[in-house]
């Protein structure tokens, strides 16, 4: 599984919701589903997956699922394999 | 006799180079726990006092000099015990600091060291030890407070506040962080014999002492094992609470 695949799958299988949904637009508070309590969830299941530790304003900035990516190709995880 | 287990635990204990915080590491290396020491400076000294734990009780120990009060440095020191020890089931919240002043006379530095120091440095721990703990859906935080924040205190109105907030600080987050099995609960302290307890005059010394229902002033080591009683599974259910330990204390 590529990393851009097990992010989406974090996302999906952390907020409930189809992995078909999970698109670079997906928006934090867009849906009921990614409210701040599932953004923390989220957030730790995401840390779990990719063996890292984000800072605070990454956690605060993470507005999408496209901003997610970023954030993860500046903890040197290979997003685009 | 309660045993109290704290074997395959990590703890977090932030001031831990002296008094109550040095104290609380010990008992709970006791109980097995495996122990992080912060000191804001004093390198040389936590490196010391890990030796003694580490030799003495048999369990890691990891020393760390990190400010509590400067957010990064705390980001920083967390990232450090995610790496060593890939968990962390207890944050106590003890480093702090007592700068008296009638609030006339309260500098912008008094104000500003009572509330980095005491508030905002337990704010900045549990942000970033809840989500280490939120990974494990279990931790037990413990808030060292004061009988100050509690009752109020002539001479100590910006110390008092930053205590009172930490009461809130406990309260709030254990409702937020109930629901992934993370207990925040607080110690409120009355007079306890430590180095910091003794940076007053005589007079005002034994003018407390006289407060004190039980006419004396209390151990580290009675506040340690309440700690230790907190940080265990002994007290899975208890969440929220602010518990005083003050020999029947009235300010």
């Amino acid at each position: 599984m590529t990393n851009i695949e097990k992010l989406k799958k974090t996302f999906s299988d952390s907020l409930g919701i189809d992995k078909a949904t999970v698109v670079p637009e997906l928006a934090y508070n867009s849906i009921d589903q990614w409210d701040s309590i599932a953004h923390m969830s989220l957030i730790a299941l995401i840390e779990e997956e990719f063996d890292i530790m984000l800072d605070t304003d990454e956690i605060i900035d993470m507005s999408s699922f496209q901003v997610a990516c970023d954030i993860l190709g500046k903890h040197n995880v290979d997003i685009k394999s | 006799m309660l045993t109290l287990n704290l074997k395959n635990k990590v703890a977090l204990i932030t001031g831990s180079s002296r008094g109550i915080g040095k104290t609380i590491a010990i008992e709970f290396a006791k109980a097995g726990a495996d122990i992080i020491l912060n000191s804001s400076k004093n390198i040389e000294l936590i490196n010391k006092i890990s030796k003694e734990i580490s030799d003495k009780y048999g369990v890691k120990v990891l020393p760390l000099v990190f400010d509590v009060a400067d957010s990064k440095s705390v980001d920083v020191a967390y990232k450090a015990i995610y790496k060593e020890f890939k968990q962390l089931d207890i944050l106590v919240n003890n480093a702090g600091v007592l700068e008296s002043s009638l609030i006339g006379m309260a500098s912008n530095d008094i104000v500003n060291n009572n509330i980095d120091i005491n508030l905002k440095g337990s704010i900045y721990n549990i942000r970033s030890a809840s989500r280490l703990m939120l990974r494990q859906k279990s931790g037990s935080i413990i808030n060292l407070t004061s009988i100050m924040g509690v009752q109020g205190s002539e001479g100590q109105a910006v110390y008092s506040s930053a205590k009172a907030g930490i009461i809130g600080l406990t309260k709030s987050t254990s409702k937020e962080l109930a629901s992934s099995n993370i207990r925040v609960n607080a110690i409120s302290p009355g007079f306890i014999d430590t180095e910091m307890s003794k940076d007053i005059s005589k007079e005002m010394y034994a003018q407390r002492v006289e407060s004190i229902k039980m006419s004396r002033v209390g151990k580290a080591e009675e506040v340690a094992q309440l700690a230790t009683f907190l940080a265990s599974d002994i007290s899975s259910y208890i969440t929220g609470q602010i518990i005083g330990i003050d020999g029947g204390m009235v300010l």
